[in-house]
């Protein structure tokens, strides 16, 4: 018993310190990958074919490579063109580019199910397109994404581990330096998994808490 | 003289190869109440959207109040999406299936367009829509969310917004065609109280009989023009073939309907 706490005296700190970058990562990658998200989902629906070209693009090129591929490009591949960003960054905008598109393609599914008359009812009354979009159409689709919305939190959240590979110190790379002093994988890998489950476990909670507040409101 | 609110000229409309509007002229004065009738696909609607540019035509000419416009794209007079914007905030449209904001409560639908387009503050805004929202005797409703109301409820209060601009004109498109025939008479009562008001109305409906109590003209639409006009008396003495036919159909119909109403309510007693 008191060889436990002892290892939780030893190494809590470090975790609670990872699982901190690890939260901070996941916030920051999701402000990203909404504006990226919701500026290609918009995109999609210009009437300028070049405009629509270059989110297709987007969407088509971040589907079909793999996460981890995206991560290198930015963090290795850049500074051949003299940017340079730190582990940090590199991580928040290759996730958030990653995540964006996904994004984007439930923002479309959700635009495409509200019925033409609840933006046409407005443009009638006066209102502009983008007034319309902002405060009439958008907060609809809102509701009727979050279910999806949330996984792909969830995803942003777990994929924070690939960022291990680029010497972020996040759960799974400290975990990784315990583990070359101590010889205990088990125990640490464990030890990371638990705290991903809080984390995404806090995430669902708070999302359904979203998901009763939205459905008591109509 | 007083020039007339609204006047449209030569008005043409395509959705592709089909033309359906082909010139369609109308002259409407203040306090006028405005009735349009004829077969599905005539053109109706279309020519109502194209009253506040919901659909932009491709050729004709259109004066409301101030505004003038020439819809020919090449038109120095083609309507700005600024003027397109002052032009719909004067002129209220209600459509068949209400399209009230599901997100927002009956109060909210009602006070969001006054405060966001006309700047009124929220307090007056507010006061506003609950003097319109008791004369549709719906003032309990406005906390509630559409979906908790009737059809002829979430009709009246669609009116209602509309109204809430205080528009110079009002179109209804068929704007009692979804409710169930027990709801109609609430909404035609509604809209009988504006006309007697001297609200200048526009309305496309399949109601003969509000069309001819209410509605200072007639128009008859057929294949993309006004095959008929005149005052409601064209109703029962139409000179038009085409008219006669329509009307004979309607009237041919509802006896249908009737006697099919009345056969399954026998059914049920047998
Ligand atoms: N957005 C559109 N795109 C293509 N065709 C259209 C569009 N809107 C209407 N049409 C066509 O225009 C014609 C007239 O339609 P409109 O809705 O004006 O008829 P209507 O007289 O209102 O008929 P109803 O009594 O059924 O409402 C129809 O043939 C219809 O298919
Ligand atoms: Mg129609």
């Amino acid at each position: 018993m008191t060889f436990v706490l002892e290892e939780f005296q030893l190494y809590g700190p470090g975790f609670l310190q990872a699982a901190w970058t690890v939260f901070a990562l996941t916030i920051l990658t999701i402000v990203v990958s909404w504006a990226c998200g919701l500026l290609a989902a918009l995109a999609q629906r210009s009437r300028l074919k070049s405009v629509r070209a270059v989110a297709g693009f987007y969407i088509w090129f971040i589907r079909g490579t793999p996460t981890l591929i995206q991560i290198f490009i930015i963090y290795f591949g850049l500074p051949q063109f003299g940017i340079r960003l730190s582990p940090f960054t590199a991580g928040v905008l290759a996730l958030g580019i990653n995540s964006g598109a996904y994004i984007a393609e439930i923002v479309r599914g959700g635009l495409t199910a509200i019925p033409s008359g609840q933006s046409e009812s407005a443009l009638a009354l006066g209102f502009s397109r983008s007034e319309t979009m902002r405060t009439i159409i958008l907060p609809q689709v809102f509701r009727i994404i979050l279910p999806a919305v949330t996984n792909e939190a969830i995803s942003t959240l777990k994929n924070t581990s690939l960022l291990s590979t680029i010497t972020v110190v996040e759960l799974t790379l400290y975990a990784q330096t315990l583990i070359a002093a101590t010889f205990r994988p088990f125990e640490f890998y464990i030890a990371v998994a638990v705290i991903y489950l809080v984390l995404t476990t806090v995430l669902t909670l708070l999302a359904s808490w979203l998901e009763r507040h939205y459905a008591r409101l109509s | 003289m007083t020039p007339p609110l609204l006047s449209l000229r030569e008005i043409r409309k395509s959705f592709g190869e089909n033309e359906v509007l082909k010139g369609v002229s109308l002259t409407v004065d203040a306090g006028e109440v405005v009735s349009i009738i004829g077969a599905s696909g005539s053109g109706k609607s279309t020519f109502l959207r194209s009253i506040n540019a919901l659909e932009v035509p491709q050729s004709g000419f259109m004066n409301f109040e101030d505004l003038s416009f020439d819809f020919r794209p090449e038109s120095r007079f083609f309507p700005t999406a600024a003027q397109l914007q002052s032009l719909r905030t004067r002129a209220g449209m209600v459509f068949q299936s209400y399209h009230l904001w599901p997100h927002m409560t009956v109060l909210e639908n009602v006070i969001h367009a006054p405060i966001r387009l006309l700047r009124i503050p929220r307090k007056q805004a507010i006061e506003e829509a609950d003097a319109l929202l008791s004369r549709i005797g719906l003032y309990e409703k406005r906390g509630s969310y559409p979906s908790r109301l009737s059809g002829g409820q979430q009709q009246r209060v669609a009116i209602a917004r509309a109204l809430a601009m205080k528009p110079r004109l009002m179109l209804f498109d068929e704007v009692t065609s979804a409710l169930d025939p027990e709801l109609v008479h609430e909404v035609l009562v509604l809209m009988a109280s504006l006309a007697s008001e001297g609200m200048t109305m526009l309305l496309v409906t399949h109601e003969i009989a509000f069309a001819r109590d209410v509605s200072s003209r007639v128009l008859f639409f057929d294949q993309g023009v006004i095959a008929e006009a005149g005052p409601p008396d064209i109703l029962r003495h139409p000179e038009s073939d085409r008219l006669k036919q329509f009307l004979h159909r309607i009237l041919h119909n509802e006896v249908v309907q009737a006697s099919a109403a009345l056969s399954t309510q026998e059914g049920r007693l047998s």
